[in-house]
């Protein structure tokens, strides 16, 4: 189907509503832009914006009418396709049940480039091994994807470096560009049922001088790095480089708080723990999000693996940038810049790699 | 023999594709329920227990496999697999070191415990044909080294000369005693050596690498499988090589903390590898470079 | 935890374990918690005999325990001879809440001169028979689990009674608050608000309670498992924390575990002349 030109995204919502989605996308809340249910267009964040620096984040106004002019929120794809837990089975005598999966039926409407890169890295993670997980595989399918590309790439973005963005190429049901003057999205499908979502939303074919205008758009943004790394030869200088004295020096600032994996959209580590019901005699497990910077994580034989800070932080970088390759055949990393906004002490990753010899 | 397991070696290796492989309608973090058939009390804090399955048949393993075995209401811990039970299911050989494995030690015949699997990699037994073998065990590392020892024993005219040789803390707290003797029946010399002596004991005393020294092996031509405390492999498996064994015919067993046993909860990770799916087993030539980097 | 948590806990000849509840130095509110949790206490007192609880009856009954559960701190000569009593009566020995793991609010003291205090307050000093420092039950005595919090979380005291029944550890995770902060979806207040906050440091178990409600946290829960107070406070002083805001931060209900005590030290190093040393009368906890 041909590029076309929606005017409005109200249609689009109340089309995606019709079709029993629940629609997310960003709102302005607590300060922060999170994705969040919307029902209308107008709860979307018009004339926001944000300022992202390193353990540093700020809501901004701005003086225009864009409603995606902001670079990532703290929100990736990963809540809903990797829920923080979920319960695995429960056990009363000899019986097993497994829960129905919760497999909400959403649309991710604002979803940018590095975040659909991170579900393809996610889903060679859940379902590209030897043992695929169904439920991963339904709350993945439930998905429908709208994303928009970047105009406005915040302080700690490197998705140009990464290779997965600013502008979305892969991965989506539907791209929207956001154009100003007039206010309008040039939106392109790339799957059927986007295509199919389209052809019922009010729309006229985009003119050459859309199709220019958005494709500056994306220049711009590529343009609007705050950061960059230098991924030439990566996956071996990381690996190399484990008695780097570097290691100390940013274990003495690196709280171990687990921030920077909770935030990240492609950590993918879980553990599980198990509960007993007191009055029915029910025996539970559950699996939730957990972090390599925990010491329990690498316990073995009541003492862990990876005690000091400095071997947590190499095992999170090292693997990101380097093991993620030997395992999955790509980089953990998306460019994103979460961990380096929501690092409550500003840890930099692109300045620890640039630092690493 | 699961499927997975019976992809050869080489195949497992490769990077993993994306998307298109379908998924097993079966949740893979469910365990089976198993019952326990028959408990043998090896030494004060260490049980055999035979388990089989509540419903249906129990897949096959390979000697080097693990499974994750679920105390109801208390957790899961991955444990090797010691032998096939008599009656088609799993024989564990468990300590109490922990909540888990305290809980499994403390069942009886007729309760029910979980099982996933069985997981990971295997002794490459087809590799040792024609060679003199090896095998070293420390503490409960013997463990996972029964059921291959006992493959041995069964084909014993395909090897060379087959020597165990086992450390333990003290003379009580060896394993499978008796069957030790009938190893030694069956053409395999079978040295113990203890850390603490007893009064009565007379044999070696000191690091399992020091039998090294008292049995006979080619290095050229030999196979060695090892299995125990980290610093006990990585001890044997540097002497074996410095005697002249080649560092890919030294096997070793790895234990990492696991959750999932199936690549997901990342906790096993060692380097570019997951213990659970890359190992347990894996060659002291892939291993070493590994093992040598502290906190990796 | 120590290895006797890792059997069920039973009563002689299988009969109901029983349960007692003791109080030291403390304002009550970690054994409100308990009588908080209404049905689910319900359950605890189908599943275990409650036989020693003044908080809920005036009727104690005589020991052996199974299981005791011990709120507030040493603070007088008495209370050390009570804490070895308790332990004597009970196989198993879970302190609960701040002043119990850690001295609590009361262990301030241990920064200042009793003696003084003594004289200001009370018209008659000598009517009071108090110890120098305030300290938890694991300096006197061995103590089988710790439960943090101020007060305690209903949820994890109810899993550490369960876990305790059930004979597997109780899943009280030492990590810090952020793991439990992002789980539950918060904005992070420090970075977007530039609140000051100790989530970093402070173990998890309230489920992130003050930043869901746009405050920082304020280290209920004493330090976690490995809190890297120095890079948290350089934080703190961006964000505008002064040195005794700094030094007050960390002197609260855990003011006496050792990385908060460190922590204030370290903000204002001035104060480490004028302080008892660290660790002194502390019956070499740790």
């Amino acid at each position: 189907m041909e590029t076309v030109v929606i005017r409005s995204l109200e249609p689009l919502i109340a089309e995606l509503r019709a079709r029993g989605f629940t629609v997310v996308a960003p709102k302005a809340r607590d300060r922060v832009i999170r994705m969040d249910e919307i029902a209308s267009e107008s709860e979307l964040p018009r004339g926001h914006g944000d300022e992202q620096a390193p353990g540093r984040y700020r809501l901004r106004e701005r003086d225009d009418e864009m409603l995606f002019g902001f670079a990532a929120s703290p929100d990736s794809a990963k809540r809903y396709t990797q829920p923080p837990s979920r319960t695995l089975f429960r056990m009363r005598g000899e019986n097993i049940e497994e829960p129905e999966a919760e497999v909400p039926r959403v649309a991710l409407l604002g979803i940018r480039a590095c975040d659909l890169a991170a579900l393809a890295v996610q889903d060679r993670v859940f379902l590209g091994g030897r043992h695929p997980d169904p439920d991963y595989r339904k709350r993945r399918e439930a998905l429908f994807l709208v994303a928009v590309n970047c105009a406005v790439p915040g302080g700690t973005c490197f998705c140009v470096s990464m290779g997965t963005g600013p502008k979305a190429t892969a991965g989506y049901d539907l791209a929207l560009t956001e154009l100003a003057g007039p206010h309008r999205f040039v939106a392109d499908a790339g799957s059927a049922r986007g295509a199919e979502i389209l052809r019922a939303l009010p729309r006229v074919p985009a003119a050459e001088a859309d199709l220019d205008a958005a494709e500056r758009v994306s220049r711009t943004a590529a343009e609007h790095m705050g950061r960059q790394v230098d991924t030439e030869g990566i996956k071996e200088r990381v690996a190399g480089a484990h008695d780097s004295p570097r290691w100390q020096q940013v274990a003495s600032r690196c709280l171990t708080c687990a921030n920077c994996t909770m935030v990240c959209p492609t950590c993918f580590c879980t553990t599980v723990e198990d509960s007993t019901d007191l009055t029915e005699g029910a025996a539970e497990r559950i699996e939730r999000w957990d972090s390599c910077f925990t010491l329990g994580f690498s316990e073995v034989g009541g003492s862990p693996v990876r005690g000091s800070g400095a071997g947590r932080y190499r095992q999170w970088l090292t693997h990101k940038f380097s093991t993620w390759f030997d395992q999955f055949g790509t980089s953990g990393c998306v460019g994103c810049g979460r961990c380096i906004t929501w690092c409550p002490v500003g840890i930099d990753v692109t300045e620890e790699l640039a630092n690493l010899p | 023999m699961t499927a997975e397991a019976r992809q050869p070696r080489a195949e497992r290796d490769e990077p993993r594709p994306g998307l298109s492989r379908a998924c097993t309608p079966v949740r893979p973090m469910t365990p089976e329920l198993y019952r326990v058939r028959s408990r043998r009390a090896d030494r004060v804090d260490t049980v055999t227990l035979q388990l089989v399955p509540v419903r249906g048949g129990c897949p096959p393993y390979l000697p080097g496999q693990f499974t994750m075995l679920y105390a109801p209401g208390v957790g899961e811990v991955p444990m090797s697999i010691s032998g096939r039970a008599s009656s088609g299911g799993y024989v564990h050989t468990i300590r109490a070191v922990g909540a888990v494995s305290g809980a499994l030690c403390g069942k009886r015949p007729g309760d029910v415990v979980g099982v996933r699997g069985p997981y990971g990699t295997w002794w490459d037994i087809p590799a040792a044909a024609e060679m003199d073998v090896v095998v070293a065990a420390g503490g409960l590392g013997l463990a996972p080294l029964r059921p291959l020892v006992r493959e041995l024993v069964r084909h014993r005219s395909r090897y060379g000369r087959i020597s165990v040789i086992a450390g333990t803390r003290t003379p009580a707290t060896l394993v499978y005693g008796p069957e030790l003797a009938r190893w030694r029946g069956n053409g395999v010399d079978v040295q113990v050596t203890v850390d603490h002596p007893d009064h009565v004991w007379k044999g070696p005393v000191g690091l399992v690498t020091r039998l090294l020294d008292r049995i006979v092996f080619e290095p050229r031509r030999t196979f060695a499988f090892v299995c125990g405390p980290e610093a006990m492999m990585r001890a044997t498996a540097d002497d074996l090589v410095g005697r002249g064994v080649a560092a890919r015919r030294v096997e070793l067993s790895l234990e990492r903390n696991m959750k999932c046993g199936i690549g997901w909860c990342g906790h096993c990770q060692l380097g570019p590898l997951f213990v659970c799916l890359d190992g347990p087993v894996l060659s002291y030539e892939r291993a070493a470079r590994l093992l040598a980097v502290k906190e990796l | 935890m120590g290895a006797s948590g890792r059997t069920p806990a039973r009563g002689p000849g299988g009969a109901r374990p029983r349960l007692a509840v003791w109080k030291f130095a403390s304002c009550d509110g970690c054994q409100l918690t308990l009588l908080d949790c209404e049905e689910e206490l319900l359950s605890v007192a189908a599943q275990v005999e409650i036989a020693y609880f003044l908080e809920a009856s005036s009727a104690p009954g005589p020991g052996p325990y199974d299981l005791s559960l011990v709120e507030g701190s040493i603070t007088t000569p008495d209370d050390l001879e009570r804490i070895r009593h308790v332990r004597r009566v009970s196989t198993r020995l879970v302190t609960i809440g701040a002043c119990a793991t850690a001295g609590g609010i009361q262990a301030l003291r241990d920064f200042a001169d009793v003696r003084e205090f003594l004289s200001v307050v009370y018209a008659r000093p000598d009517y009071i028979a108090t110890l120098d420092r305030s300290t938890p039950i694991s300096a006197h005595v061995p103590v089988d689990f710790e439960l943090r919090g101020c007060p305690i979380d209903k949820r994890q005291l109810l899993e550490v009674v369960s876990a305790f029944l059930a004979g597997r550890r109780p899943v009280v995770p030492p990590n810090s608050v952020c793991v439990e902060c992002k789980a539950r979806g918060n904005a992070c207040v420090m970075v977007a608000h530039g609140t000051p906050c100790l989530g970093p440091v402070t173990q998890a178990g309230c489920g992130a309670l003050c930043p869901a409600f746009d405050r920082g946290c304020y280290g209920c829960f004493g330090p976690m498992e490995s809190p890297n107070v120095r890079a948290l406070n350089r934080q703190l002083r961006e964000l505008g924390m002064s040195t005794p805001e700094l030094v007050r931060v960390y002197r609260t209900f855990n003011a006496g575990e050792e990385p908060f005590r460190q922590a204030s030290e370290d903000a204002d190093p001035e104060l480490l002349g004028h302080e008892k040393a660290p660790g002194e009368d502390r019956g070499g906890r740790r």
